[in-house]
């Protein structure tokens, strides 16, 4: 401020205040009525994918209990819609993997044991493949891939025949016996369409887990994907997953 | 619901090495067993009628009206299974109103429609006809209104017509062979175009599933036709049998061949699931694929078939033996099916651990339901069977003309010399 500012200049600044706050006050509400068409959500504007930092995962089962509570998937541990699972490799080759409950609660503490040599997690969920086989099973068109890319479900018009949970590969199916309909995980389709975050990826302490638009460059998906190492799961058959994972090691399947 | 999550706990115990969690519940129970199974029998069954119909095999004649009965009752109880089994049947109507043209189950509605309205109905209208007017002309009461509504308004018994009707059953036998084809090729298609899953991915499939078809179609037929000639208390006709003993066993040879080549082709290739489905073969499976599906449902009846039909036993002993290894075969066959179906749902995609399934004993996907399933055929076939009697004593005795008989099947075999008389 000017060291020969007059009281009279000092207290019209000061009026300047409540002025500009009303005046953007009114701007609020008009701003989003005008922009209110603009934020329309427009399934044809986005392509969403996932990554999934497999060296950040500490499997602490966040992401399995958040996505339980925010889309109601029942309780008991036999649905899911996402999971954890813990790899451990020991030197003769041998291979355990476990996965209490889909992980909800943690993994239990293994022995300390000199012939593991190397450990880790890895999340899982619906690939929302863009090859999807459960889209081309279903017989009555109830599973669907919408134009944004995410694999869908219709439950008010799904029979229950089951035959998209056969042929998915990855397990990530699993028939609501509240409904006797197939369920699975929507990528938080009622979250996303709002410009929110699934559930797991917000829930997620350690960012492991990246969720964004696969076709806009500047996506921190996109930058994620440019700076790893990256593959999916069972490409050999060829159902173009969208979940990609980084640094994944090749016992997963 | 509390039920449900009870069987998945005690399923949760009897895990081994790792499965996904959502494999936990085994999706596609007995009553899926059941649907191949039972149109496969339809095929079979139907694919031994047009033996005799379009190849002329003379032999197999006495079998023909009691295979396309045959075939018609298991195809009316074919969809009960797969509704029941639906988690919302009340929309399975869907299917037929909005199928999704790229899944093989859509098809299911357009399949089934055509073989049972274009196939079987046509074909034992057109080969009945001519008996369904004689029998109205002659019977009373119930039976009478019965076979008069059947004719559909047909009178005729003019050469023409039945030369006609001789015709249309030899044209619905034509398109028939390739429609029991497509039917029973296309169930094995189902399985056979999964390939997320190793155990039913496999381009034989198809075929697999038609050449067992095959079998159990004619070992059901064999069987009906020892019971109910017996039942009636008439001769075996020895020659028929020999001939569908015959069919019997090729069509075994080939069956166990096919699956035989699966087999080394598996095992040739030696891929990613090879170590897994070794452990579901020597573990979960060896009762059901080892013991019955092939040593008791396959070896057996092939050593009985071959050994009976190429040596000079009594004819006594050898129908028993045919008898034997027709049940052997049936046993065999709902093995197959259900080492197909159950089989591929025992190992995790993640082929790294398997699981179990318990059968449950009721609800309504439990074994008494299916039990249930598998008797009604044979309830229909028994309707069947009287109101469109297959005997060529009903036949013979309709076309005898009056007196009108107070029981239809009760004529004794020589009325069947008797001369055709003046009704055509």
């Amino acid at each position: 401020m000017p060291e020969d500012t007059t009281r009279r200049e000092m207290l019209g600044r000061f009026a300047q205040f409540p002025c500009a706050a009303m005046l953007l006050a009114c701007c609020g509400p008009l701003a989003s009525i005008a922009g209110a068409t603009e934020r329309k959500y427009n399934a044809k504007d986005h392509y969403y994918g996932m990554g999934i930092q497999v060296d950040r995962c500490i499997g602490c089962g966040r992401c399995v209990e958040a996505c339980k509570a925010e889309n109601g998937v029942p309780r008991q541990p036999f649905y899911f819609r996402t999971w954890i699972e813990r790899y451990q490799i020991r030197a003769g080759g041998e291979v355990t993997v476990d996965s209490p409950e889909g992980g909800i609660n943690s993994f239990p503490a293994t022995e300390e044991d000199k012939d593991v040599l190397r450990s880790f997690f890895v999340p899982k969920l619906c690939n929302h493949c863009d090859n999807p086989p459960c889209v081309q099973v279903c017989p009555v068109g109830a599973t669907f891939k919408s134009q944004d890319g995410v694999v869908l479900v219709d439950k008010d018009y799904c029979i229950g025949c089951r035959y998209c949970i056969q042929a998915c590969p990855y397990g990530a199916r699993y028939l609501d016996p509240r409904t006797a309909t197939a369920d699975k995980c929507t990528f938080c389709y009622h979250r996303i369409t709002k410009g929110l975050l699934p559930a797991c990826v917000e829930a997620c302490p350690t960012g492991a887990r990246v969720f964004g638009e696969l076709k806009t460059l500047a996506s921190p998906l996109r930058r994620m994907m440019r700076m790893s190492k990256l593959t999916v799961l069972k490409p050999s058959l060829n159902t173009e997953p969208k979940v990609f994972y980084s640094d994944l090691d090749g016992e997963v399947r | 619901m509390a039920e449900r999550f009870e069987h998945l706990r005690a399923a949760l115990g009897q895990v081994q090495g790792y499965i996904y969690p959502n494999e936990i519940e085994l999706h596609w129970g007995l009553l899926v067993v059941l649907y191949p199974y039972i149109t496969g029998l339809v095929a079979g069954a139907f694919i031994l009628a047009s033996l005799a119909k379009v190849f002329r095999v003379q032999e197999v004649v006495p079998t023909y009206r009691l295979a396309l009965l045959t075939a018609l009752s298991f195809l009316l109880v074919a969809p009960l299974p797969l509704l029941a089994h639906l988690g919302r049947p009340e929309r399975s109507f869907e299917i037929f109103l909005t199928p999704h043209f790229k899944s093989a189950m859509a098809m299911f509605g357009f399949v089934y429609a055509w073989y049972l309205m274009l196939v079987l109905l046509l074909e034992i209208w057109f080969e009945y006809r001519a008996d369904l007017v004689r029998w109205s002309q002659k019977e009373r009461g119930l039976r009478r209104i019965v076979h008069w509504v059947l004719s559909l308004g047909s009178r005729s018994l003019a050469p023409e017509a039945i030369a006609f009707d001789k015709k249309a059953v030899y044209a619905i036998t034509l398109v028939g062979i390739p429609s029991a084809f497509l039917l029973h090729g296309y169930v094995g298609f189902i399985f056979g175009s999964v390939k997320a899953n190793p155990w039913w991915s496999s381009v034989l499939m198809p075929i697999v599933f038609l050449f067992s078809a095959i079998v159990s179609g004619i070992a059901m037929v064999l069987l009906l036709y020892y019971l109910t000639t017996l039942l009636r208390r008439r001769e075996l006709d020895m020659k028929c049998l020999d001939k569908l003993a015959s069919f019997l066993l090729y069509a075994l040879i080939v069956d166990l061949s096919l699956e035989t080549l699966d087999f080394i082709h598996r095992l040739y290739e030696s891929e990613e699931s090879i170590k897994i489905l070794a452990t579901l073969i020597f573990s979960k499976l060896f009762m059901s694929l080892t013991i019955v599906q092939i040593l008791i449902g396959t070896i057996a009846p092939l050593l009985l078939l071959a050994g009976a039909r190429f040596s000079s036993l009594p004819p006594e002993l050898k129908r028993v033996a045919y008898f034997i290894a027709a049940l052997l075969v049936q046993v065999g066959i709902f093995s197959t099916r259900w080492n197909v179906v159950i089989g591929g749902q025992l190992f995790s995609k993640s082929l790294r651990g398997l699981t179990a399934y318990k059968l449950e004993l009721g609800g309504i996907e439990g074994l008494f339901t299916a039990l249930a399933l598998l008797v009604l055929p044979f309830v229909i076939l028994f309707v069947l069977l009287k109101i469109l009697p297959p005997w060529p004593e009903a036949r013979a005795d309709a076309e005898i003309g009056p007196p009108a008989p107070a029981t239809t099947t009760s004529v004794g075999p020589g009325h069947e010399t008797a001369k055709d008389a003046t009704v055509v």
